[in-house]
């Protein structure tokens, strides 16, 4: 039988990789546009609809960030509100560990899981930056050393929430049948909470956790607690290497390869030949590398004002100032070797004659799969053949409608060849996902 | 003229035996259950409902667990049920509780923001304060006293009251701020420049108090009412300043017509010079219909005890309703939230008894006149306080 893929469905993310210039491009933040995606999604049998947070607003040299599409709802109530307009799919909420409290995390999630029958899941993230601290009582700064430790520590304190109530709550007589409904206490380092959860155990028990870091802390974090993992790794060979160093790491906290589920967020571009697609993939890229993004990309690595060089001329002659402070705030990726960097590109925009925009096209974020309907669905089912991954998370580049053309035409050659569901399977997403479920009494387990 | 109606949500209802009439106990943990709610108010065209919260479990005791089974116990994040309900609804305001003591006034701006874009405007905000030891030992960041109920006679809490309520002002004028902080033409979209937004329509809100500081922009463009209204219920002159200073409208718990005309007084006193005054609004538990008396009794013995509740008690006939609100209508009370004893049975008691009676009397509107909360409850789209006024 061929392997079941997991696909995920991104609302475009507030950077440059969605384009808003385009004139289909519609509003970022209309419910309908939400609803649209989630319901496409749900059509393509989808497994989860998924939700990116930021909670600053990008800033660059000081001053807002203008070029990129900006703006997004709060996760947990956007993700409430598709629950009523969707049926099966699963929805997924991007949540910071570092500006938020398990407390309520926990007590969101549950809800959500409630009112969705069993659909909820939550990608963990850590912020460490006292950027984003700004905009939160918490503020200031988490040690970047810290910040996994608390993630680890915020994830077994929501599990403790979510096993606080019995499976099987209510009396026939009485309401409750026991006044310890709810009772919990965690000690951690960084935690000391204790009283009565208010929400009963959800359909799912334990929504599905999913994480998206990528140094160690990060894949550690996923390899011992999560349900899946979030990764930037949707080139082949990349792919394959990530999941045998994950399998590595699940192997010490004693689960399994089928325990985690590996899925990278990829871009797809579809036409009727290779050829037309190329060149299609090539126009999305040139509308996502405006001239001024490509400046403004450009001097994330020079780490200065580079506002007075053409874009469609040369890069700079001279090295980044690698001392500076970074003049970019409210992003997670960082490049770590600026010098080297620039020296890469310089060397390539001179091989190749390449212009300061036509550099960043070739260097940053390209699709991962580009081609006809047949060629796509093909390379997906040999990734998850090969269990490069499991699945994917689609990033359309078209708010709201950029899934629209893989949902009519790769999903009917996915569902052909028998990789994807034909129509959703009963039962809770944990269930969909093919995870073991959560054994019901997990007392004395971390 | 029309009075504005709304229904407080909660678990089974505001009696503590109303779950004994519950289909199910697991019924209220689900969504079918709060939007078969929110339809029926709908069609009885009331102005919003709201939906009780606290971060701690129900207890009848001040503060700390009460040990008891023989109550509704348990319930879901309110702010997440109001956004369920909003795609099920086209009019209705939705008005959920959210405490302001130890939750992100920037997760509490952009959640209500958000339940706004998803309502198309109908979004309302009840905040109030976790005043317990066992709401803070959820959050382990502060240290409270246990409250008990004799130092709240002798006036033990009146600083923690106090602190309280004025960092739930405080909480309230930065999610205000933060709601204001994208001007609603900020998103421009213009190729020619490559720019997406006007960055001199994002303002931070550079909010610096005695419990916390939030720099802002927020990250959740204006909400379609700009605004949407905040709702305060309010026992005291404490709750009364924080609500006529921060609030849209107020919900005052009179015993009677004479007494509703002083609390109105009271209100009035405390209320600095506003723009759009406060609305006043009361707040009644209620048992509706021909049989409401013996209902009431059956309940009550079901229970072991007489009905009690911090606001009045209306039990009788729509006919008699009617008249008790008619009554407290014309001694300056603007409108009522009106607590169903038993859900739905007095939801639907309001809606297709006392909603019909107030109509033939002229004092309620047949059909919703506005889509947003704000235009139901009469309140203008205010301008953004950062937009600068071009003369
Ligand atoms: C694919 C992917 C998606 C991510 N999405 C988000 C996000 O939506 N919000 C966020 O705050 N961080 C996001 N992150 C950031 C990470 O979770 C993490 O905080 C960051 O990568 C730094 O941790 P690391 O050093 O372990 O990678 C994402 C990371 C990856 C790899």
């Amino acid at each position: 039988m061929t392997r079941q893929i997991i696909l995920g469905a991104h609302f475009p993310g507030v950077n440059n990789t969605t384009v808003w210039s385009d004139p289909a491009a519609g509003s970022q933040i209309d419910f309908a546009s939400f609803v649209h995606l989630a319901r496409t999604a749900e059509r393509g049998r989808f497994d989860f609809f998924f939700l990116a947070e930021g909670l600053r607003l990008r800033e660059q040299r000081g001053r807002i960030h203008d070029l990129d599409v900006a703006g997004r709802p709060e996760t947990f109530t956007v993700l409430a509100a598709l629950a009523a307009v969707t049926e099966h799919l699963g929805l997924a909420g991007t949540l910071t560990a570092t500006y938020n409290e398990p407390y309520e995390v926990a007590r969101k999630l549950a809800t959500l899981d409630h009112l969705s029958g069993g659909r909820a899941a939550w990608n963990v993230v850590t912020s460490p930056d006292a950027f984003t601290g700004a905009n939160f009582r918490r503020g200031g700064y988490l040690d970047p050393a810290l910040r996994y430790e608390r993630a680890r520590e915020f994830v077994a304190a929501a599990r403790a929430l979510w096993d606080s109530w019995p499976a099987d709550p209510f009396d026939t007589s009485d309401f409750l049948r026991t006044p310890d409904a709810g009772r919990y206490a965690v000690r951690s380092t960084h935690f000391d909470i204790a009283g009565q959860f208010t929400v009963p155990r959800s359909p799912q028990h334990h929504p599905v956790v999913l994480q998206a870091g990528d140094s160690d802390g990060g894949r550690d974090l996923a390899a011992s607690t999560a349900d899946g993992i979030f990764s930037r790794h949707g080139e082949y060979d990349d792919a394959a290497a990530f999941a045998a160093d994950l399998t590595s790491r699940l192997a010490r906290y004693g689960r399994s390869r089928d325990e985690l589920k590996i899925l990278p967020g990829v871009s797809v571009v579809l036409a009727d030949t290779d050829a037309e697609a190329q060149e299609k993939a090539h126009l999305i890229r040139r509308a996502q590398v405006s001239p001024q993004t490509a400046i403004l990309l450009l001097e994330q690595v020079w780490n200065t004002d580079l506002s007075q060089y053409d874009p469609d001329g040369p890069l700079p002659a001279e090295d980044p100032d690698d001392t500076a402070p970074s003049i970019i705030q409210g992003r997670t990726r960082q490049r770590d070797d600026r010098v080297a960097t620039a020296r890469r590109w310089r060397d390539l925009a001179e091989a190749r004659g390449l212009s300061i925009r036509d550099l960043i096209i070739e260097v940053t974020g390209r699709q991962a799969f580009v081609g006809t309907p047949d060629r796509v669905a093909t390379e997906m089912i040999r990734y998850v053949e090969d269990r490069a991954t499991d699945g994917f998370i689609l990033v359309p580049h078209l708010t709201p409608t950029g899934l629209d053309e893989f949902v009519d035409t790769v999903v009917p050659l996915l569902q052909e060849r028998g990789a994807l569901r034909t129509e959703y399977e009963p039962g809770t997403l944990r269930d969909r996902l093919g995870l073991p479920p959560v054994p019901a009494d997990r007392r004395g387990a971390a | 003229m029309s009075i504005h109606l709304s229904v407080a949500l909660t678990d089974a209802g505001w009696h503590p035996a109303a779950w004994r009439h519950l289909p199910d106990r697991a019924a209220p943990f689900g969504p079918r259950y709060w939007v078969a709610l929110a339809a029926e108010a709908e069609r009885g065209t009331l102005d919003f409902v709201t939906i009780e919260d606290s971060p701690s479990l129900q207890s009848d005791r001040l503060d700390g667990p009460d040990g008891r089974t023989d109550r509704f116990r348990g319930r879901l994040d309110a702010s997440l049920i109001a956004a369920l309900v909003a795609p099920h609804t086209t009019r209705l305001g939705l008005v959920p509780t959210i405490s302001g003591t130890h939750t992100e006034p920037f997760h509490v701006a952009t959640a209500t923001a958000t339940l706004d874009h998803v309502s198309s405007g109908r979004a309302g905000w009840r905040p109030q304060v976790a005043p317990r030891r066992t709401d803070a030992d959820h959050y382990g960041r502060r240290d409270v006293p246990e409250l008990r109920a004799d130092g709240l006679r002798d006036g033990t809490y009146a600083g923690h009251v106090t602190d309280l309520f004025t960092e739930l002002g405080d909480v309230v004028e930065v999610v205000r701020r933060l709601w204001d902080s994208w001007q609603d033409d900020a998103v421009i979209r213009d190729v020619a420049t490559g720019r997406y937004l006007d960055r001199d329509r994002l303002h931070y809100v550079d909010f610096t108090g005695r419990w916390f500081a939030v720099q802002g922009p927020s990250i959740t463009p204006r909400p379609p009412q700009g605004q949407p209204p905040v709702v305060a219920l309010a026992h005291a002159t404490v709750p009364y300043r924080f609500a006529a200073e921060h609030a849209d409208v107020v919900l005052v718990t009179p015993r009677d017509a004479d007494h509703a005309a002083e609390l109105v007084a009271q209100v009035r006193s405390v209320e600095p010079k506003r723009e759009t005054p406060l609305a006043i609004h009361a707040d009644a538990l209620v048992f509706v219909g021909d049989d409401a008396a013996e209902r009431r009794h059956r309940l009550d013995d079901a229970d072991g005890a007489e009905t009690s509740s911090d606001a009045a008690i209306l039990s009788g006939t729509p006919e008699h309703l009617a008249d008790t609100l008619a009554d407290w209508y014309a001694a300056g009370i603007a409108g009522f939230r009106l607590r169903p004893a038993v859900l739905p049975h007095d939801l639907t008691g309001i809606t297709r008894g006392l909603v019909p009676e107030l109509r033939a009397r002229g004092l309620f509107r047949r059909a919703y006149e506005a889509d947003t909360l704000r235009g139901l409850l009469g309140l203008p789209r205010p301008a953004n306080r950062y937009q600068r006024r071009t003369a």
